[in-house]
């Protein structure tokens, strides 16, 4: 056989390969540059508690997430049951953070869905999610006893996010000392 | 008469459909004409991250039009280009820029083409020349010389 002839087939071989890379990647998951960053301050008011306001240096010195949802999101509503199980089972500290929603709608669907929320700070305007990179509700952060995000998830949580990557995660970084 | 109602009712029609089209992109007044012209050109240069093959200017998507309004917002304030590109990328990440800034991990994304380029001229001019032509060294017979004649004669 020719040398020649062999170099199609590398050619189609290099490409498939290539291909088969692309197939296996996520583009609609953007790497979140907070990874490994301090959480971004705000303070913003309290939905449940009149008065009151929330800050993300409130919590520190404790292992918490963040979840940005809202009442007119489809996948926060897929989301709720296994994060709130989840929340309930292993006692996590979770700052909600109601995008863009109005206040009524997003105590009603608290009221009809059940409050896992420790404490929901009210971005009306949505300000606060453009800081915190926020591009598609649901979004969950991990932040460690220092205030550092560890991680990030994109779209609704599932039972298996919960087992293989949230539930591992909490009771790495709890162990981690300050 | 009755294709003149048919031609004032079509360009009704076609006239409502231009005032509504209007109505859908954000009416911006801007300070200065340069400020304008920063504002357009990020606009056209960050990508919108929920429909992610459409940049600011072209998304109708609510995150879109938020990330319109803080790049108008800081115009207005008088932050430049580099500003404004650094608060997206710190938030969004490398992603957020259309056109991918010159670094190390991007150096195979801006040289590539011209490698493969230059790479593929030189296969061909190599191919090219290896293709010159050699003067033939296989010359007919007389036997086969003697047919071709007779052929040729009869079709003549």
């Amino acid at each position: 056989m020719k040398k020649g002839a062999l170099i199609p087939l590398i050619i189609f071989a290099v490409l498939v390969v290539f291909l088969g890379i692309g197939l296996g990647l996520k583009p609609r998951e953007v790497p979140s540059p907070f990874i490994g960053k301090a959480v971004p301050e705000f303070r913003l008011p309290e939905l449940m508690k009149d008065g009151e306001s929330i800050a993300p240096a409130d919590l520190k010195g404790e292992v918490w997430m963040l979840n940005v949802f809202a009442s007119w999101c489809v996948s926060c509503r897929a989301e709720h049951e296994v994060l709130s199980n989840f929340i309930n089972a292993e006692k996590v500290m979770v700052l909600g953070l109601n995008y863009k929603d109005e206040p009524d709608n997003a105590k009603k669907w608290l009221g009809a869905l059940g409050n896992p929320y420790q404490h929901i700070a009210v971005d009306y305007d949505g300000k606060v999610g453009i800081d915190l990179g926020v591009y598609g509700v649901p979004e969950t952060f991990v932040v460690d006893k220092k205030g550092i995000v560890r991680h990030k998830v994109t779209g609704p949580v599932y039972q298996e996010t919960v087992r293989d990557t949230l539930l591992p995660l909490v009771l790495k970084l709890r162990e981690e000392k300050v | 008469m009755k294709r003149f109602f048919l031609s004032l009712c079509l360009g009704l029609t076609l006239t409502a459909g231009l005032v509504t089209v209007q109505a859908e992109t954000d009416i911006l007044t801007f300070k200065s004409a340069e400020a304008e012209e920063t504002y357009n050109g990020l606009i056209e240069e960050l990508r919108c991250l929920v429909c992610q093959n459409q940049n600011l200017a072209g998304s109708d998507a609510d995150l879109a039009k938020d990330l319109r309004s803080q790049v108008y917002d800081m115009v207005e304030e008088g932050r430049d280009r580099k500003d404004v590109i650094d608060y997206m990328v710190t938030r969004y990440g490398d992603f957020v820029l259309y056109r991918p800034a010159f670094q190390l991990k991007t150096l195979l994304l801006w040289l590539g083409p011209v490698v493969f380029l230059l790479l593929t001229l030189w296969l061909v001019t190599r191919w090219v020349r290896s293709q010159s032509v050699k003067p033939s060294e296989t010359t007919l017979s007389d036997a086969q010389r003697e047919t071709v004649r007779d052929l040729l004669d009869k079709h003549k």
